[in-house]
């Protein structure tokens, strides 16, 4: 088990590697350079030549390329143009957040799209199974950033119950009731479409499962109804549900970006999205290494979890 | 399972007792923002959104004077300017100090351009100073006594005295600068009415009141910045009381703030110009009567007041209303006559011309430019020309229509806000501003006279003369029409009924000195 995750967890660096060669290649690739994004209307080429140089980008792709790996190699990332700040503290500082938020989500998400997954499973055709199944597609198809400006509407201006933006209160704010307070609403938002998928799935999981004959045996022998659902059909169920949820944690990551942006959530989305079109190649560079170092973690993680889970593949 | 069921209701219950938004406390600003400072060097930064904060951390030797672009005195007592335009003597205020407790003086003023302007100043390497090039005129700076700064320049350049009120000419404090090095920008010290008091990254930056303040000290105890980059969620925070002030209001929600008594609505023109670069040098545009066409064609007031929903006036020429020093007021905006245009277009024989118009999607100062490009095309159909949209992003964008249109397209949109009426037809009227010469000119406009004119009110120090010429080239350019002038943006802001002393100045930025909340 040791050696399998040491060998996934080393396969990973050529992947890192060649990610931030491409990610690289492509800002350079697109028009437009830092020097112009920060000197705006007055980028004449005499301007921009003069700030490329005291940036140091005047220097050859390669030449410029090699200085950043060298320096991360040695875990020096490099100073953001657009922030004058080290990379690496805002990358953190930013991920943080990030890490927060997508957690908060997947965690509710997994939790009420179990719940969902499993009640309407067994009330098959039920009130209950077509009620949840209607709510499901709504969550599925409403656009997060929509959502997310209604529940600003009712819940922070209209029964001022949940602050409208930001991660901390501006005034004696920063305890972790206070963070939680502001989580409320962004995580809402962001776990609504995992909800539906993850309990989509389980639904179909645990049908399937209740269909097996061991199940049958198990009620045969006069276990409760609910030993059989729980402890038989659904850690059979939780071995195909839990990829799915690997899967759907790359996925709150990725639709962070628009809770970020409506509620001004200081997540590493928001950031990166602002570096890019700033062009400010070292925090992107910085920013997209980190996000994906995650994901391969994240998808190990999950793959770990299914061997212990499932006996077949110890 | 109760006990973590019991335990989740318990940590629910603790949270929404919590107040929703402690009521933003009395005496105590608080400023929704459009994004997150860069720094807050005034030397190192180029946005209007850090200015905002620094105008009222620091001070210039000069300032605007309230409500105009005028230039008065501040740090600087006085000044005298020599026959020749090329040396400005200028005599300090003796009773200011730093936030720091060090004296302001001559040698702060000379530490403060020297670091910027001279590459081998040992604290240069605190930069990059992008904005340097507004000084470059300057040789060099001395201090003749302790009270008395005389600026050398290579030429005259009668914007100097503006680019001394901008934000890139704030005085920074030397000690504070050599004690912070690279990290002054996050440590400001100045002699601005506030002192910096803390910077939360992506939360806050709050700012208290100087009591030493030489001009009187503010009421306020103190400002909050908030940066809140979407549009939608500052009206949501201004309507739920997260915020006292906001600027940068989207039109939709302006309106309903102005309905609603518990808020004030604050507009002000200011010196921003929104045109269309056309071709001079090739195709339809290269004849004058097709460049007036448009200009007929265009219904400028359709676009300020639906497009932008009355968040912009209709231009004139291309200096902006706003400096009312340069405007005689002579210039009208070209009236919106789709049939002086089609004859136009007839005698020119550009009927049924395909037009390749170069958009962006967003960017400083763009207001609204698809939806804006949309109802340009179709207000030239109407009138016989085909106009071909193809968008960029804004990077990408001035990547593509500051080298020049020439074989790329016919006309582009643009739009800039400047402080002085020098700046815009200086870098993007004259024929020495042309792109291969490093300037802005991207429709290749030139007229031997218009280049005299400009060179000439450069020269000129006298305000009333300088007034005149550009008078000259707003009346001159009007009629040649490189560009079609469609509108000058207004800045607004929306505050508490609570707020008052606030206006918004033509500048664009922020004095928030005067200001009380109720």
């Amino acid at each position: 088990m040791t050696a399998t995750i040491a060998k996934r967890l080393l396969a990973a660096i050529p992947v890192l590697f060649g990610l931030s060669l491409v990610v690289f290649g492509m800002i350079a690739l697109i028009p437009g350079d830092p020097a112009t994004a920060i000197l705006g209307s007055y980028a004449t080429p005499e301007n921009v030549a003069r700030l490329n140089a005291s940036l140091g980008l005047d220097k050859s792709l390669p030449q410029q390329y090699l200085a950043w790996i060298s320096g991360v190699v040695t875990g020096d990332f490099g100073r953001s143009y657009a922030l004058n700040r080290p990379v690496i503290d805002i990358v953190l500082e930013r991920f943080s957040a990030t890490l927060l938020l997508a957690g908060a989500s997947l965690l509710l998400a997994t939790i009420f799209g179990l719940l969902a997954g499993i009640v309407s499973a067994v009330r098959q055709f039920g009130l209950a199974d077509k009620a949840i199944t209607l709510v499901v597609l709504i969550g599925i198809s409403v656009p997060s950033f929509w959502l997310g400006l209604l529940l600003i509407l009712f819940f922070a201006v209209r029964i001022k119950l949940f602050p409208a933006s930001g991660m901390v209160a501006i005034y004696g704010g920063g305890g972790p009731l206070d963070i939680l307070h502001h989580l409320v609403l962004p995580a809402i938002t962001l776990a609504l479409v995992a909800t539906g998928v993850i309990a989509r799935l389980t639904r179909t999981a645990m049908l399937e499962v209740l269909r097996q004959d061991y199940i049958r045996t198990a009620r045969a022998k006069g276990l409760t109804e609910r030993r059989v659902i729980y402890r038989h059909a659904f850690m059979a169920a939780l071995v195909s549900v839990i990829p799915v949820i690997g899967i759907q944690a790359g996925f709150v990551l990725g639709g962070a970006v628009y809770v970020e942006t409506v509620f001004q959530w200081p997540g590493i989305g928001a950031m990166l999205v602002n570096a890019i079109s700033q062009r400010d190649i070292l925090l992107v560079q910085g920013g997209v290494l980190v996000v994906a170092a995650s994901y391969v973690l994240f998808n190990l993680l999950a793959d770990v979890c299914q061997t212990l889970l499932d006996p077949r593949l110890k | 399972m109760r006990k973590i069921v019991a335990a989740a209701f318990a940590l629910c219950a603790m949270v929404l007792t919590l107040p929703a938004l402690a009521q933003t406390p009395p005496n105590v600003l608080i400023v929704g923002q459009i994004a997150e400072p860069k720094s807050l060097d005034p030397q190192a930064v180029t946005a209007t959104n850090d200015f905002r904060i620094l105008v009222n951390v620091y001070d210039g030797l000069v300032r605007f004077k309230k409500g105009t672009l005028e230039i008065e005195p501040a740090l600087a007592r006085s000044w005298d300017i020599s026959e020749d335009g090329t040396t400005y003597t200028f005599h300090l205020r003796e009773d200011v100090t730093f936030q720091d407790g060090t004296p302001f003086d001559a040698e702060a003023v000379k530490f403060t351009f020297d670091r910027m302007l001279k590459d081998d100043h040992p604290f240069h390497d605190t930069g990059p100073f992008p904005l340097a090039f507004f000084f470059s005129q300057v040789e060099d700076v001395t201090a003749r006594d302790a009270q008395t700064v005389v600026f050398k320049l290579k030429e005259p350049f009668a914007p100097f005295l503006s680019n001394l009120a901008y934000p890139t000419g704030l005085i920074v404090s030397p000690a504070a600068v050599k004690e912070h090095g690279q990290d002054f920008g996050r440590n400001p010290v100045g002699t601005g009415a506030f002192k910096f008091e803390g910077w939360d990254p992506n939360s806050k930056v709050v700012v208290s009141r100087n009591d030493e303040y030489w001009d009187g000290a503010p009421q306020l105890e103190a400002i909050v910045f908030r940066p809140i980059a979407d549009a939608n969620t500052r009206v949501a925070e201004m309507l739920s009381g997260g915020i006292d002030l906001m600027v940068e209001v989207p039109p939709d929600s302006l309106n309903q703030f102005r309905e609603d008594e518990n808020y004030s609505v604050y507009e002000e023109a200011g010196p921003h110009l929104w045109f269309l670069i056309l071709n001079t040098k090739e195709g339809p545009f290269s004849d004058k009567r097709v460049r007036q066409a448009v200009n007929y064609a265009i219904d400028k007031k359709a676009l300020t007041e639906d497009v932008l929903q009355g968040t912009a006036t209709v231009a004139a020429g291309p200096i902006p209303g706003a400096f009312e020093w340069a405007n005689d007021g002579s210039v009208e905006p070209y009236p919106y006559d789709p049939e002086k245009a089609k004859e136009l277009i007839r005698e020119a024989g550009a009927e049924g011309k395909t037009l390749t118009f170069y958009v962006p999607e967003g960017g400083s100062g763009m207001l609204d430019p698809v939806a804006m490009a949309t109802a340009i095309q179709a207000d030239l159909k109407k009138v016989g020309l085909d106009a071909r949209i193809q968008t960029y992003e804004w990077n990408t964008y001035l990547a593509n229509v500051n080298p020049g249109l020439e074989g790329k397209a016919d006309m582009a949109e643009m739009a800039w806000m400047t402080n002085d009426p020098d700046t815009l037809p200086f870098l993007a009227l004259r024929t020495d501003a042309m792109p291969d010469k490093g300037g802005f000119n991207s429709g290749y406009y030139s007229n031997p006279e218009v280049d005299r004119l400009l060179d000439e009110a450069r020269k000129t120090t006298d305000q009333e003369k300088r007034g005149e010429l550009y008078g000259q080239v707003q009346q001159i350019v009007h009629d040649d029409a490189p560009w079609a002038f469609i509108a000058n943006w207004k800045q607004n802001a929306v505050s508490t009924a609570g707020v008052q002393g606030f206006e918004l100045e033509p500048s664009f930025l922020l004095v928030l000195k005067d200001v009380t909340k109720g």
